[in-house]
């Protein structure tokens, strides 16, 4: 790892302020991606500014239909908070699917989806569920926040406070993760909100998370098996590597779907 | 380099270490105490786990500075003197080792699975191992000497 300093802050106004003198800074929430890039030397910034004690970001809260959590709340705590469970269990279950338990008692919602990795978990939830993100100067829907690969709509001096989920219970994640790295190659979140249908699709896109609208017009139309069925991802523009094809992802998005429309009717 | 002030085993540690060092390195290297392992370059093995306020985390992942402030268990402050814990015992009994290497982080993993689960069965000590590797016992052993603590503890 190359040198760098380390700035512990308390506020939320200390880490923009750290951001804003520094450019060269990064935000240091969990660590679980940004210390192993670190490590392999893939990046070197020259302050990690730790945010993970600030107390006003670590809750999970109920308000006006929507369950809110912020931003350095971890992935045990969600997938162990109650009120989730009963709330939005789709969400529980995908955040006890991130990683391993290790990963999961350090690593937060709001590092997983500022990195807006193109495999992560989280990203599917915010696109599948209309989350509204709110960061340290505005207001962003799910479909603004995130950008492309690795890429949102955060500016270099503004982060993340809290993720707003509106309450589906008609919702549903399921992924295919690889057999040895356990990232998805392909994930789907269905949410279905009386008439409002919303498909995303993780893992597989080479501009990553994205809503899959063809997926969502088929089951607002016909809320049934056969609906989703009948609808396959085209692999153009879908990741092509060495765990497989493009064709192979799209194939495994269409069984991946299937699934997590049965997981909402069981 | 800054200041980081910990308990480690029960004991009371303060140091100065640089800002970019691991927790791992900081264990292993500058307290020697050298059962915690690094058996990874890439934050999957589990070999460096050990317990910072209560929860399993990879000291590989972590910076020293993080744990600041905390209170850390390794695999050296689980046995009482002489007398091993319930899960190094059922480790023993069970032959759950072979090479030895992930054991460390097996074991530390195992005390916190049976922390947070009071029922524990094949299924889930296999999910709550994603993170941590074994090469050489198929997990079979490891498996049964988690479930045969828990039975203990």
């Amino acid at each position: 790892m190359y040198q760098f300093n380390y700035k512990k802050v308390e506020t939320v106004q200390e880490a923009v302020n750290e951001l804003s003198a520094n450019p060269e800074s990064k935000i240091l929430a969990g660590g679980m991606t940004i210390i192993p890039t670190m490590k392999q030397r893939l990046a070197s910034p020259e302050q990690l500014i730790d945010i993970r004690n600030i107390e006003e970001l670590n809750f999970i809260r109920e308000e006006s239909n929507n369950i809110i959590i912020g931003s350095t709340t971890n992935h045990f705590t969600v997938s162990s908070s109650d009120l989730i469970k009963e709330k939005i269990p789709s969400l529980s279950m995908l955040a006890e699917g991130i990683g391993d338990p290790h990963v999961r008692n350090m690593g937060t919602i709001g590092g997983a989806i500022s990195n807006n990795d193109p495999t992560a978990d989280y990203p599917a939830a915010c696109l599948g569920l209309g989350a509204k993100i709110k960061t340290s100067k505005r207001d962003l829907t799910a479909e603004e926040f995130f950008v492309s690969l690795f890429e949102t709509a955060l500016e270099e001096d503004e982060i993340v406070i809290s993720i707003s989920f509106p309450i589906i219970k008609n919702s549903f994640y399921m992924k295919f993760p690889n057999p040895a790295s356990r990232y998805a190659m392909a994930g789907v979140f269905i949410s279905k909100n009386e008439s409002d249908v919303r498909v995303a699709v993780t893992g597989a896109s080479e501009n990553g998370v994205f809503r899959w609208n063809e997926m969502e017009e088929s089951l607002s139309n016909d809320w049934s098996k056969s609906s989703v069925e009948n609808v396959k991802l085209s692999p153009e523009g879908i990741m092509s590597d060495i765990h497989g094809s493009s064709e192979y992802r799209a194939n495994l998005a269409n069984i991946m779907a299937i699934r997590a429309f049965e997981g909402i009717n069981e | 380099m800054s200041l980081v002030e910990l308990e480690i085993n029960g004991n009371k540690v303060s140091q100065d270490v640089e800002d970019r060092q691991l927790l791992v390195h900081f264990i292993r290297d500058d307290l020697n105490l050298t059962g915690t392992h690094v058996g990874c370059d890439t934050s999957q093995c589990g070999a460096c786990v050990v317990h910072v306020d209560g929860k399993a985390v990879k000291s590989c992942s972590m910076l020293a500075l993080q744990a600041n402030n905390s209170k850390i268990t390794t695999i050296e402050g689980l046995a009482d003197g002489e007398n091993l814990h319930p899960v190094q015992e059922a480790f023993r009994e069970n032959h759950g080792l072979q090479c030895g290497f992930c054991t460390p982080g097996m074991i530390m993993a195992a005390v916190d699975i049976i922390n947070r689960n009071s029922i524990l069965d094949e299924k889930t000590v296999r999910e709550e191992l994603e993170g941590n590797l074994c090469r050489c016992t198929g997990y079979q052993n490891i498996v049964k000497s988690i479930i045969a603590a828990s039975e203990k503890m």
